[in-house]
């Protein structure tokens, strides 16, 4: 995957609570068998009319000034439903590498983060802070430093973030998961011999 | 989610508790842990990129033996499908040919379209006895929670991890916070595992269990069925918690006695005495305890695009007005806008185009016969398409010696062969926009069933009784 280190870009407001995986990518459009290609249905019920097919110009991805975004301030609970990791695939498809919100689901958290793409959870009011700097269309520029745990908002205020140690450490180096673990075979495998010992029957 | 918790090193302990530590492989200086996976179920949405992976770093299925494959999400319900080869949708033919394809290639069990065994992972995990107390159990799939009716820790994880535990057997992950979910009370005549569930999601909401674990405790849950437990269990993630559990006992051990994949012999004996060590000891600490009795409550319906906006079949649609809430209102109000439906109507006068019985929360043999009790005798009305989809073709066949297709056939009802189908309207089966279903699925968000579709989600016998009379309805007022 793509390192993650400092974002500079356009940040769209999206103030929808809850807004799950089906609203980011329905599951007709999970007939793929890539990881790639996803970024043109993104949001699909959102930025398209579901009888006409034409673009909604209300929603924020379709106006001009957030077209390029590649940061998302949305609103809480983002990524709830499904584990499908298109979502990320589709963010990631068509730009975003970074979402900001006041808290997400937990698989697609996990998900996110196993593509490169930085979550950030904030408190409520640094939500308000952020999703006004948004408000400001092609202005609406912020800086996300993930080294130095800041977003730089779009009026030059920072907000420091959390970021779990381990996430954080394969962001920035862009790490494989499975290669991390495989590097911990003798105790996967001495695990493996303890267990086909006590429970016979998981071996059948 | 970053959680910071203390797990107890000693004392009392959780069922929780219990089955992280037990497959602890390794831990980090920073809490993040290595878990062991015992148990994976592959179907062919979120899997073909896995398997693309393991061939691109020359990677092997560690365990093959220890996956069970299933097309399921993208499949035909039309009666006498044929094979995987007859599916007449180009992309759909090719997933599954990917999916059977892979199974071969790196030696995981596969069941065809083709198997009577074939039907939605989270129905026949449980039926071939994959599934098992205190296992660790994953699937690319959010409703992955339901086995943990069995007392199994078993969540949705995505594809890279999908990937990952074919690799390796493995998953990194942080402990979950302990949520008990204590129910009281007994539930009244019309009233079922759906409807205790959507009270739930409703009392703690959709991201109420965010970071958490959920074990089910109390009167109403043991008195539940297994395929009532599977219910409840199944929604956990709708309250936004991974992974539901509920205690194994002697209604556990007696559903899974000689189900093809579970310890036989001397080995069942050894199975239960570990079995019977799972449930959570007295004393042990919960980060989270909700209450609820079920007693009093009414037959469950949504109005909303949340599984937690939810009502009592006789109360009418909430007004975004009385909420004081910005956020909240802001989203009633989208949600009433999409769904077309005015504050004040009573829910009882919603008019239905289609019924939907089925999907991984409602559709084993339970709930089969609870919407044959309603159909029995009566008429689908003449305004409304409806459709009963068994979850596996176990199901089905018991179904049909049990004469239930008959009833549902002369009632009007659409018997359908088994798989995901109209829950997430991948395989045709689907509302057109604009289009209102009463569903035993788990999820009403905007176009969950079709672009524009709108979505109430009910239990099988309130399913059965709106298909009768074309509109939400209170099945109560059909077992007087």
């Amino acid at each position: 995957m793509d390192k993650f280190t400092k974002l500079t870009a356009v940040a769209a407001p999206l103030p929808i609570v809850n807004c799950d995986t089906d609203k980011i990518i329905p599951a007709r459009f999970l007939k793929t068998l890539t990881r790639t290609g996803l970024g043109k249905n993104l949001f699909d019920p959102l930025r398209f009319d579901p009888k006409t097919g034409e673009e909604n110009p209300d929603f924020v991805l379709n106006k001009p000034a957030y077209r390029n975004a590649e940061i998302l301030v949305a609103g809480h609970n983002f990524g709830c439903g499904s584990s499908r990791e298109h979502a990320p695939w589709a963010l990631l498809d068509y730009g975003i590498r970074c979402v900001i919100s006041t808290d997400f689901a937990d698989i697609f958290y996990n998900n996110s983060s196993k593509n490169g793409i930085l979550l950030i959870k904030v408190t409520p009011g640094e939500l308000e802070k952020l999703m006004d700097g948004a408000e400001r269309g092609a202005n609406a520029t912020m800086t996300v430093d993930l080294e130095n745990q800041e977003i730089t908002n779009s009026d030059g205020k920072k907000i420091k973030f959390e970021v779990d140690p381990f996430k954080k450490h394969c962001l920035l180096n862009g790490l494989d998961d499975i290669g991390l673990t495989l590097q911990k075979e003798n105790s996967i495998s001495s695990y493996e011999e303890k267990q086909k010992a006590s429970e016979p029957w998981l071996y059948a | 989610m970053i959680v910071e918790r203390e797990m107890a090193v000693s004392g009392p302990q959780t069922l929780f508790d219990k089955i992280w530590k037990s497959h602890l492989v390794d831990e980090q200086e920073d809490g993040t842990c290595l878990i062991y996976i015992d148990r994976q179920l592959i179907h062919e949405i979120t899997s073909a990129q896995a398997f693309d992976g393991l061939r691109q770093s020359g990677r092997k299925a560690r365990r093959p033996e220890a996956n069970l494959c299933v097309p399921d999400h993208n499949v035909p319900t039309t009666p006498g499908r044929g094979g995987t080869e007859e599916i007449e949708d180009d992309e759909s033919r090719i997933q599954l040919e990917v999916l059977e394809n892979n199974a071969a290639e790196f030696g995981l069990p596969y069941i065809s379209i083709n198997d009577e065994r074939q039907g939605i992972v989270h129905v026949i995990g449980p039926e071939q006895g994959f599934t098992q107390p205190g296992v660790t159990l994953v699937c690319g799939d959010s409703h992955t929670a339901t086995h943990g009716a069995f007392g199994a820790l078993a969540f949705g994880v995505g594809t890279s991890e999908v990937e990952h535990v074919l690799a390796t057997q493995t998953l990194i992950q942080r402990p979950a916070k302990n949520m008990r979910i204590t129910v009281n009370g007994s539930l009244p005549r019309g009233c079922t595992a759906k409807d205790l569930v959507l009270a739930i999601i409703g009392k703690i909401g959709t991201a109420g269990g965010t970071g958490h674990v959920i074990e089910y405790a109390g009167p109403a849950i043991e008195e539940l069925s297994m395929e009532g437990r599977m219910t409840v269990c199944n929604m956990t993630i709708e309250a936004g918690a991974r992974a539901g559990l509920v205690a194994p006992d002697e209604k556990t051990f007696e559903y899974l006695k000689g189900r093809p994949q579970c310890p036989k012999g001397g080995q069942w004996e050894a199975a239960l005495e570990r079995w019977n060590q799972l449930p959570s000891d007295n004393g042990a600490k919960y980060d989270t305890e909700v209450k609820l009795d079920v007693s009093e409550i009414v037959p469950q319906v949504t109005w909303g695009t949340s599984p937690e906006d939810e009502i009592g079949i006789s109360g009418n649609v909430p007004d975004p007005a009385d909420v004081t809430d910005a956020n909240r209102r802001s989203a009633m109000e989208r949600s009433l806008e999409y769904m077309n439906l005015k504050p004040g109507t009573k829910m009882t006068d919603i008019e239905v185009d289609k019924v939907f019985i089925g999907s991984c929360t409602n559709s084993r043999i339970e709930d089969m016969r609870a919407a044959a009790e309603i159909a029995k005798g009566r008429s689908v009305a003449p305004t409304v398409y409806a459709m009963v989809v068994p979850g596996s073709g176990l199901v089905k066949m018991q179904a049909e010696e049990e004469g239930l297709d008959k009833i549902f056939t002369e009632a009007g009802f659409h018997w359908r062969e088994p798989g995901c189908s109209m829950c997430l309207a991948m395989n045709g089966d689907m509302l057109l926009p604009g289009e209102r279903s009463a569903s035993t699925s788990n999820r009403n968000f905007e176009g969950r069933q079709g672009p524009g579709g709108r979505t109430h989600l009910v239990s099988p016998m309130m399913a059965a009784a709106a298909a009768i009379t074309g509109h939400l309805t209170d099945v109560r007022d059909f077992l007087k």
